[in-house]
């Protein structure tokens, strides 16, 4: 096998056939997938989604993420926190994704036809993001911890965001940013987040598992 | 002799291009270790310069990785791999000013890209951070080079074909392919949600198995039977080895994503494919390792086949890791924590940059004319080494197998055993420091790596700036010394 077009065309079809089989193949499955709401009907005989039974006011999921979370998002991917943090959840009985509380349910290819880059992640330094605008509800309790994370999280290593922040003078009457942040600075300075921590805490605050989509449901409300 | 003339000609061919791929590369690995030892000092102490933006740890871990793969891997690889080619093939480099154009373009490429992780330009998709105005260039020059792998190989003297070129120029084939594949499906024309997942998984593992791997498994099967002088084991073997490689690698990236927002028939494929690749694996192994078996005083006595030896047996070692982890009830636990850094580091260094010293100590002295000045520097650059790398993969399997299990224990109630997120982190801390502690010890090595590579220019470009003024002086007519004619 000296032959220069054998071994190429070897070459080319050892690597053609993986990228047909996971790559093509996988378009072909999950490329189409569009928004639904819960309360499309699978089709037995096809297996799909396919007969809609529509309802009041019903919301196509996942919807898009627009505005200020959107730049966040830009914000997520130039700081590189995906090098600390997944975005997404193992179904239950595979690890303890559900036990820990990143979400109530697993996520489906479906959550992420939306996003023009999908950030699922490779490691779990910090916790899992999917559903943390759940967990943590307030901006203020983000940007405490974006701005030292020591100091909310003892012991964290996760690196502090301060630059992110602008330690301001408070002016001359005494009179304080209406954004200014609840942390103890030095006296009469105040600690004011930018347009990029704020939009980067937006977008923290628009992740969530909240919403039912045909192939997967929030586990019930316990009744009580 | 006419064919020692022979190789020095083709050596002469390759000394500029050659030059600059290796003295870039050993460049980059400094840069990348340098990026990786800020890394893991701010993983344990995450206040170190934390509040200079452009280093922020998200940069400068992506700044690391890319520097040693594109920079120091890349250049290393072709370096090595286009000298190998020449060599078997018993001819010169034709026109060698293309290599040093797509040399000078690929490096280009790397600092920008480098530079545009470091102010913030990443991309954030794993090993693809590198910003889009250095991934075009990057892939032509890399286009421009395994061209001119390509035409090396054509033109070259009749005669046996060794198993070193195929892998060579399967490297050379495949990085444009899988590079160019994945910019398109995840930056030009983005496939819609998690497509773009598969496809990094796709191009990371094959990134690895399918570039670096052939360009070091190439590499080894050049140098271990060219310096022991005797032939490979089984050149039967060693062809069926390198296709059933080729044939099974390209999937096997899929297991990594186990547990995710995938079809579960994708992960199916990823394992079975793992499993499969044992097969290669074992016949390289079996060639590597029965080459070299009753010559280990030979292993121990020269400098560039301890290194090979030591990444070959790092080769089989990390694949047969890499096999167990692709394993769902294993991945269930190392699935995102430092085990799978681990098995990449094995990977990256203990086998391709190992492998790749070996073959630079080898090169160097071949193109330069010159031996290397110190054996004392080599010693220290191996045991730094071996030790360093080897304690470092201790730290990473072993801080992420605490991580991973403390992380998945669940108790009898259903609750998580360590339900405390930050004592897990805490836990992991002393092994991290074990980590910094490795990759000072492996940058030690690697100051001795580059101290001697510069003495030997010096050298070099003494001996050859005496033989000018010796000629210049015979031009003249006078009479030259005789150190000098000599030299
Ligand atoms: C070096 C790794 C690392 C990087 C980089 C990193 N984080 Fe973290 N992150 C952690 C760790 C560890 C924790 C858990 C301890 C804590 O709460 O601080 C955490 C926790 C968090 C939490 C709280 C999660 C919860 O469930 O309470 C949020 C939100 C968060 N990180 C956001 C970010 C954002 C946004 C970025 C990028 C700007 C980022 N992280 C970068 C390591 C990291």
């Amino acid at each position: 096998m000296k032959s220069l077009p054998i071994i190429f065309c070897g070459l080319f079809a050892t690597l053609a056939l993986s990228w047909a089989g996971i790559i093509w193949r996988g378009q072909e499955q999950l490329g189409g997938l569009q928004p639904m709401s819960e309360y499309y009907a699978i089709d037995a005989v096809s297996e799909s989604f396919r007969f809609e039974k529509p309802q009041k006011d019903e919301t196509r999921n996942p919807e898009a993420r627009v505005g200020l979370a959107q730049q966040g998002k830009a914000q997520y991917i130039g700081l590189g926190c995906v090098s600390c943090h997944t975005q997404q959840v193992r179904r239950k009985g595979f690890g303890a994704d559900y036990e820990r509380g990143w979400g109530a349910r697993q996520t489906v290819p479906r959550d992420y036809i939306r996003q023009e880059r999908v950030l699922t992640g490779f490691s779990r330094t910090g916790p899992d993001l999917s559903n943390v605008g759940e967990r943590r509800d307030s901006a203020n309790w983000f940007h405490a911890h974006l701005y030292n994370p020591q100091a909310v999280s003892p012991g964290s290593t996760m690196p502090p965001y301060a630059f992110l922040y602008e330690k301001r003078e408070i002016t001359q009457n005494g009179e304080r940013s209406a954004k200014a942040l609840e942390l103890p600075t030095d006296e009469g300075y105040e600690i004011v987040p930018t347009l990029r921590a704020e939009a980067l805490v937006a977008y923290l605050q628009s992740l969530k598992l909240d919403y039912n989509l045909p192939e997967v449901r929030l586990p019930e409300e316990p009744q009580n | 002799m006419p064919s020692e003339s022979k190789s020095s000609e083709i050596d002469r061919s390759m000394k500029l291009p050659g030059l600059l791929f290796l003295l870039s590369a050993v460049a980059w690995l400094l840069t990348g270790t340098v990026f990786a030892l800020l890394t893991s000092i701010k993983s344990t102490f995450p206040g170190f310069l934390a509040n200079c933006e452009c280093l922020t740890y998200g940069h400068i871990s992506a700044a690391g990785s890319n520097s040693i793969l594109y920079g120091w891997g890349g250049n290393a690889l072709f370096g090595v791999g286009l000298w190998i080619l020449a060599r078997l093939g018993r001819r010169p480099i034709p026109m060698p000013v293309m290599l040093l154009i797509g040399g000078v373009f690929w490096n280009i490429a790397v600092t920008l890209g480098v530079g545009g992780i470091i102010i913030g330009d990443m991309t954030s998709v794993m090993w693809l951070e590198m910003p889009s105005y250095a991934t075009t260039i990057l892939a032509i020059s890399s286009i421009l080079i395994g061209v001119w792998g390509t035409l090396v190989y054509r033109y070259r003297q009749p005669g046996p074909v060794y198993i070193s070129q195929l892998y060579i120029l399967a490297a050379l084939f495949w990085f444009p392919w899988i590079y160019i594949t994945a910019q398109i499906f995840l930056f030009y024309l983005p496939a819609r949600g998690v497509v773009q997942v598969v496809t990094n998984w796709w191009y990371a593992h094959n990134l690895l198995g399918l570039w670096l791997a052939p360009a070091g498994l190439g590499a080894a099967y050049y140098l271990i039977p060219k310096i022991l002088g005797r032939p490979v084991h089984s050149y039967y073997l060693a062809t069926v080895g390198f296709w059933s490689l080729a044939l099974f690698v390209g999937w096997g990236g899929m297991s990594n994503l186990v547990g995710g927002p995938v079809p579960a028939w994708l992960v199916t494929v990823g394992i079975v494919a793992s499993v499969a690749t044992l097969l290669p694996v074992l016949i390289i192994a079996i060639n590597h390792h029965l080459t070299v078996m009753d010559s280990f005083d030979r292993v121990a006595a020269d400098p560039s086949l301890r290194f090979v030896v030591f990444g070959t047996i790092s080769f089989t070692l990390a694949s047969l890791i890499g096999c167990v982890l692709s394993l769902r009830s294993v991945s269930e636990i190392s699935q995102f924590t430092t085990v799978m850094e681990g098995n990449s580091q094995h990977f990256v260094y203990a086998f391709f940059t190992m492998i790749m010293f070996g073959a630079f100590y080898f090169m160097m002295p071949r193109i330069l004319n010159c031996s290397w000045p110190s054996g004392k520097l080599i010693q220290c650059h191996f045991w730094c080494s071996a030790i360093g790398i080897t304690l470092m993969l201790i730290a990473l399997y072993g801080s992420g197998w605490i991580q991973g299990t403390q992380m998945t224990a669940i108790g009898a109630y259903g609750d998580p055993v360590h339900g405390d997120f930050l004592q897990i982190v805490q836990n992991t801390i002393p092994w991290l420091h074990a980590r910094t502690a490795s990759i000072l010890l492996i940058s030690i090595g690697q100051l001795a790596f580059a101290a001697n590579i510069l003495w030997m220019l010096v050298e070099a470009a003494r001996s050859c700036y005496c033989g000018m003024i010796g000629a210049a002086k015979d031009a003249q007519g006078e009479k030259f010394l005789p150190e000098t004619a000599a030299s």
